[in-house]
């Protein structure tokens, strides 16, 4: 268990800057999950913290110790990397104990720690096999296997399950939830995967083209993105953003028009914008919903049935897509014309450079239906 | 015509072919089996069936000369020059192939294209290092040659080889605290045995065989190499050539070699396939 703290970090390779000068406080005991689009450097940042790749400029440090020129054991982290990376030619119990014996540690130790590791992790009965007798799932669970039985001060997780198919994936995610509960360790978690970030993490961070975009807890990163790519990459299926201006500021907050001719009254802080001025609206799929009265028009263009939801993807005024998520099956057809129920207290707006204006929203997070506080707003 | 006749004389044409190579390829050694064993006016007759009648060539060579110590001198000039150049290669390979520094690609090609040099380019100037070492006519005067002429062509094998094994494999014995050379010896090097011994195996073979170097760079009769004595022999008087011997000599040093071969043959075809496909 550990503090990890990042000052000011700037990777480059070669003439190319991929990591810009980041800063992170990582607490003890924290899950920190890292995640972003492909390339975004979250991967390569969390090498930086593991020691496999030198920091061009900044401070890391553990533990108040400045740990920039320290070896990946002099660190005390542990690592799981995504292709699991069990050395083929050692068993189970010889994978797990190689750190150990290199450290020094006595054989009746080795054995005892192994032993109660392989208790944990329920490799009890394979501690003889060999890599490639194991199937998929224990040999994910013999590399956290690795990295647990040397007790480090961080785990450092890089996209570990995205070789997993998606039933074990799920199963082996609840395991790692688990287990950060019960060794209550720092972990920091690399995925593309954003319901295991969401799911898993005490705090997400969202990184893009190397910089950090927002750095909070999942809900908070859910319900107050701070600008349009966060609220873009977290949720799924994506937020719709819209086209569109500033028609009145009002004191509930700012009239926004819509496409079709209807306007909405976001209940966010009217910050630096003025009536006329061009802004993006964000609304979830999750939050629209087919209604007579909506104040937005499209037509129904593509429907997919999931059974349980529905995802409608309708053109609005604008050409725009825009995709509703409902409960249930629909009894729509492709090519009618609806009208969408827009919450005002459920919309984003976003500035002209992306950035959101501060949503006035706060009543306890994550209890809101789109009728629930479509009703709040009357 | 047929279907089936015609396959019958495609089978008897790929037959008629291997049946080619094989003699080709075989008959050299046959003969020289052949002739091992005959001795005197027999030597010159042209029949090709074998006669083990006689065996005084083989008891010859080890009698009138010392090919004995000369075997020993092949066995302990090639054992030393396989395990010397796969230390160094496996060092080497692994800064090539896994440290990145200025200069790595050009140092690569360099030992590659030093692989290309004839033997005789490089053979005065070997000539002078070996007399400032002050190893001339002696085993390690043709083990240290041996090592520079093997050298390339295993680093260059070793280095393709370790390239392909995974870079988290090394990041993760580096996290688990290991060194550079801990990682070459307990990850890397138990990987790389069917590198190891087909690149070992021609090394071997390729210092069992050299004559260049063994030639030039021995005096006496009790440093030389098999080939060199095998060509260095002498009959009763310097009008004789001494045939049945030089034969009965060539098939004791290729038996080993054969024996070799056959024993990793399976190692070997693994090793110059290995990493062409993802086991």
């Amino acid at each position: 268990m550990a503090d990890v703290t990042l000052r000011g970090v700037y990777k480059d390779f070669g003439s190319t800057r991929v990591i810009h000068g980041v800063d992170l406080d990582i607490k003890k005991g924290e899950f920190i999950v890292f995640v972003g689009p492909s390339g975004c450097g979250k991967s390569t940042l969390l090498r930086l913290i593991a020691g496999l790749e030198d920091i061009t400029d900044g401070e890391l440090y553990i533990d108040e110790a400045l740990v920039n020129q320290r070896s990946p054991k002099e660190r005390k982290i542990a690592m799981v990397f995504q292709s699991y990376a069990l050395y083929p030619h050692m068993s189970v119990f010889e994978n797990m104990a190689f750190g150990l014996e290199l450290s020094k540690v006595s054989k009746e130790e080795i054995f005892k720690k192994v032993a109660e590791t392989a208790e944990i992790l329920e490799l009890t009965p394979l501690l003889n096999r060999k890599p490639k007798q194991l199937s998929g799932g224990q040999r994910q669970r013999v590399a956290i296997g690795r990295a647990i039985v040397r007790n480090p001060k961080v785990f450092l997780f890089d996209e570990p399950l995205s070789n997993l198919d998606a039933a074990l994936r799920v199963q082996m995610r609840i395991e790692i939830a688990k287990l950060h509960r019960e060794m209550n360790a720092t972990m920091v978690y690399v995925t593309h995967d954003q319901t295991e970030a969401m799911t898993l993490a005490d705090r997400i961070v969202v990184l893009n083209a190397g910089r950090v975009e927002q750095v909070g807890s999942p809900l908070e990163l859910y319900h107050r993105p701070q600008n349009a790519f966060v609220a873009g990459f977290i949720g799924s299926p994506k937020m719709n953003f819209i086209k569109s201006s500033v028609v009145s500021l009002q004191e509930r907050g700012v009239e926004v028009a819509l496409p079709g001719g209807g306007t909405v009254i976001a209940s966010v802080a009217a910050d630096g914008v003025a009536t006329g001025d061009q802004v993006k609206v964000g609304i979830r799929p999750e939050h629209l919903s087919v209604s007579a009265e909506g104040p937005m028009t499209g037509v129904v263009e593509v429907i997919e049935s999931l059974g349980e939801s529905h995802f409608l993807y309708v053109r609005d005024a604008n050409g725009t897509l825009v995709t509703v998520q409902g409960k249930g099956d629909t009894r729509l057809k492709n090519g009618d014309t609806i009208a969408l129920e827009v919450p005002g207290s459920l919309c984003h707006v976003f500035r002209k450079d992306d950035t959101a204006l501060p949503r006035a929203f706060d009543a306890d997070i994550g209890h809101h239906t789109p009728a629930h506080a479509a009703s709040e707003l009357v | 015509m047929t279907q089936t006749m015609k396959r019958r004389i495609q089978t008897g044409v790929l037959y008629a072919l291997i049946l080619c190579v094989v003699v080709l390829s075989i008959f050299p050694f046959y003969y020289a089996v052949l002739s091992s064993f005959r001795s005197g006016t027999e030597l010159f007759s042209s029949s090709l069936v074998p006669d083990f009648s006689t065996i005084d060539n083989y008891i010859g060579i080890f009698t009138a000369q010392p090919f004995g110590t000369n075997i020993l001198n092949s066995i302990i000039v090639a054992t030393s020059v396989v395990v010397l150049s796969l230390f160094i290669a496996v060092t080497a390979s692994y800064a090539l192939a896994r440290i990145s520094f200025r200069g790595r690609g050009l140092l690569l090609m360099t030992i590659l294209s030093v692989s290309m040099f004839p033997q005789v380019a490089i053979l005065s100037g070997m000539f002078e290092l070996i007399r400032a070492l002050g190893v001339y006519n002696s085993l390690p005067g043709l083990i240290i040659p041996n090592t520079v002429l093997t050298l390339p062509f295993t680093v260059w094998v070793l280095t393709t080889f370790m390239r392909e094994l995974p870079k988290e494999l090394e990041e993760a014995a580096l996290v688990d605290g290991a060194s550079s050379w801990t990682i070459v010896r307990r990850v890397f090097l138990p990987l790389m045995w069917p590198a190891l011994v087909t690149t070992g195996l021609l090394a071997f073979i390729a210092a069992w065989n050299e004559f260049l170097f063994a030639l030039t760079f021995t005096l006496s009769n009790d440093v030389r190499t098999v080939p060199v004595a095998i060509a260095l022999m002498s009959g009763a008087s310097e009008f004789e050539l001494p045939w049945g011997r030089i034969m009965a000599a060539s098939v004791v040093v290729t038996v080993p070699i054969v024996v070799l071969v056959l024993v990793f043959q399976r190692k070997i075809v693994a090793g110059l396939t290995a990493g062409a496909v993802k086991g």
